[in-house]
């Protein structure tokens, strides 16, 4: 009903190959790019830009970065958390050693310190594959998480080891550190997750896009086609632990305001894989689905029981909410197993062809 | 300097002291052994169903919180305290562990069967919180003291004296060596010459050829997790009685990881020899080159030893030869 696309006709190529080529799927992202960049920074309170929005965009951008390794590329990867911590010190080192330097440029520069980190430990990718390559980038995961403890140059040698994000101003506006208001620090996250997931999307729609889904399908019948191997998979580790990166740096700067290392730990890894397969593997949309799913049904756990007056322990209500996500990942997998992403295109599909049911 | 200080100067000191070397070295060799009772129980379901089982290191946690938990019932219930409550604990738990097995194949790989791999592997990581969630819930998160005396568990040292120093080992690493040895004995008996072995082995060759031939898949996914949850128990027993019954235990299938990766996902014996490879070369390299980087190295040199092997045997020391073809 809503998805009437009678007399939509394309009359050139561009218009059939664009990534929306439905006329209300235009129209829908023009809307939901209204209300994030003008309604909610307007409307919402503190509570929601903090606690909710900031950290669920940060986390949809870590998403994305796997989903073009895990799903695009097909290399399975654990070592999200580590790579996010690259890009969270190697912001840190290069904002401390050029302060003259803007810091939202450091932010997204940052980016390629992470690459290089990824494209190191994505060299075991060439030789091995499946479980075996998800275990070897476990390596990266202890090994980067130990230096950051251990090397106190990262952190430049402060008694806390810990990051902190001091405060830099944007045309006099305060950007980060403790005086930064969440309404800006939002919008610099949204423009940022926003301009990085439309080329996200330019890439994977792309010539290198189809270059890593031949190589997700089958490696070595790409390889036949032409496909360079070599060139594939550390591309595909490069700009995914790109992304990852700038999710670690924004996190520090603009979320936390200040971490240590455990905040980059294995956990971190595998929460943002839950959501890259919760979503939906091979999907941007999924990627958004997902980190929403995943981060937001803990605080939903958290906040709902207390205002239908059924105030719980809050350690019960912790392993509650560690029970319910660890049942809700079984339940959507059972039910989906390609991830709420795939479940949103069947609705689209039974909305376009309503009321019929073929 | 540096180069000395790598290449030369632990082998020197291992000269200096050979007895601190072998107490090392045996210290590597029990910690191997813990490591391969874990990579065991990955092993066994990785082979009979393809599963990569992530919730192997919190059903250790799992299978010996349950037997305190048991055991401290019981002795509230009025049962005397010592080895008969002990035993039917053990026996309770068991059963627990047997009832476990059954719900995981019943709720998550029945609805899952023919998924890629992928997804089987994510449903592990939902059962792992699932059973961090409810193990909190039911036992609380505080560290609990493993009932080995009851059970009749050696405590204690013996001290060797060789090389004109002292050597001391646990008794209880000892058993644990001992046990293991018998399990593994076990399953290598159970795997080749009984009906279900031979069963075992078929549905990991093939699922549909083995279905084909009358193998009862469901039955045999039970009995593999019901097995796997076995070793599960006996390695949490084992590590309870060193160290504590906490939750931070599940790390410790983080480290078995590497044991996996090197001995290869399919081999019972490469999970025993990577293993003790990894728990050798974990602790000698602590030891002696560990003060060149700092400490706590140990988080990561197994990861790194495992990623040598492999630059050389992508399949692992013992698993079978990839093919692939197009």
């Amino acid at each position: 009903m809503l998805y009437r696309e009678v007399g939509q006709f394309k009359t050139s190529y561009a218009s059939d190959q664009a990534v929306f080529p439905i006329l209300q799927d235009r129209i829908g992202i023009i809307a939901i790019l209204f209300i994030a960049f003008v309604a909610i920074p307007l409307l919402g309170d503190d509570f929601l830009l903090q606690a909710v929005m900031i950290p669920f965009l940060i986390y949809a951008l870590a998403t994305i970065g796997l989903n073009l390794l895990t799903g695009y590329a097909g290399l399975l990867s654990l070592g999200t958390g580590a790579f996010m911590g690259v890009g969270a010190y190697a912001c840190y080192k290069l904002e401390s050693l050029f302060p003259q330097i803007h810091i939202l440029v450091w932010i997204v520069a940052s980016g390629f310190v992470s690459a290089a980190v990824g494209v190191l430990f994505g060299l075991p990718s060439l030789r091995i594959k499946g479980f075996y390559l998800a275990i070897a980038t476990l390596a990266a995961q202890f090994f980067l998480q130990w230096c950051f403890i251990r090397i106190p140059w990262l952190y430049n040698y402060n008694t806390s080891g810990a990051l902190e994000a001091s405060t830099r101003t944007f045309f006099g506006v305060p950007v980060t550190g403790p005086t930064a208001t969440p309404q800006v620090r939002y919008l610099i996250v949204l423009t940022i997750v926003a301009v990085m997931t439309w080329a996200a999307s330019n890439i994977v729609h792309g010539r290198i896009g189809r270059m890593w889904m031949a190589v997700r399908d089958m490696d070595i019948a790409a390889e036949l086609m032409g496909v360079r191997l070599l060139t594939t998979k550390l591309l595909a580790f490069a700009v995914s632990s790109f992304y990852c990166g700038v999710a670690g740096a924004m996190m520090v700067f603009l979320w936390y305001g200040g971490a240590e290392a455990e905040v980059f730990s294995i956990d971190q890894s595998f929460f943002i894989l839950f959501m890259v397969i919760i979503g939906g593997l091979g999907s941007l949309l999924g990627s958004y689905l997902g980190a929403a799913l995943i981060f937001i049904l803990p605080i939903l756990l958290r906040t709902v029981p207390a205002h239908l007056g059924m105030p719980l322990h809050s350690d019960t209500v912790e392993h509650l909410s560690f029970m319910i996500v660890g049942a809700m990942i079984i339940f959507f997998l059972i039910v989906e197993p390609h991830g709420l992403a795939q479940l949103w295109q069947i609705a689209k599909q039974k909305l376009r062809v309503w009321p019929y049911p073929y | 300097m540096l180069l000395y200080k790598i290449f030369i100067d632990p082998f020197l000191q291992m000269g200096a002291a050979p007895d601190l070397f072998v107490q090392t070295l045996w210290e590597g060799l029990v910690a191997g052994v813990l490591y391969a009772l874990i990579a065991l129980g990955f092993v066994l379901i990785f082979k009979a169903s393809g599963v990569f089982n992530f919730a192997q290191g919190i059903m250790v946690v799992f299978g010996a919180l349950t037997l305190v938990g048991l055991y401290d019932l019981l002795t509230r219930l009025g049962l005397p305290i010592g080895f008969l409550s002990a035993l039917v604990a053990l026996v309770l738990t068991i059963a627990v562990m047997f009832l476990l097995g059954f719900a995981v194949e019943r709720a998550v790989l029945r609805p899952l069967v023919n998924q890629p791999d992928i997804i089987l592997f994510m449903a592990t990581f939902g059962l792992t919180y699932f059973l961090i969630g409810s193990g909190e819930l039911l036992f609380g998160g505080n560290p609990k003291v493993m009932i080995s005396d009851q059970l009749y568990l050696p405590r204690g040292a013996l001290d060797f004296k060789i090389f004109g120093g002292l050597v001391s080992l646990q008794k209880i690493d000892i058993a644990a060596a001992v046990i293991a040895s018998i399990m593994v004995a076990g399953f290598a008996i159970f795997f080749s010459k009984t009906r279900i072995g031979r069963a075992l082995r078929a549905v990991a060759d093939s699922h549909k050829a083995a279905l084909a031939v009358g193998i009862s898949l469901e039955q045999i996914w039970v009995i593999v997790w019901f097995a796997s949850g076995l070793v599960a128990l006996v390695t949490g027993i084992m590590w309870g009685a060193r160290s504590e019954v906490s939750f931070a235990l599940q790390i410790i299938a983080l480290r078995a990881l590497p044991v996996l990766i090197l001995g290869g996902f399919t081999s019972i014996p490469g999970a025993i020899v990577g293993g003790l490879i990894i728990g050798v070369g974990e602790k000698l390299g602590d030891f002696y080159w560990g003060a060149l980087l700092g400490r706590g190295i140990e988080s990561w040199l197994a990861y790194f030893i495992a990623l040598v092997f492999l630059l050389f045997r992508p399949q692992g020391l013992f698993g079978e030869k990839i093919i692939e073809r197009v």
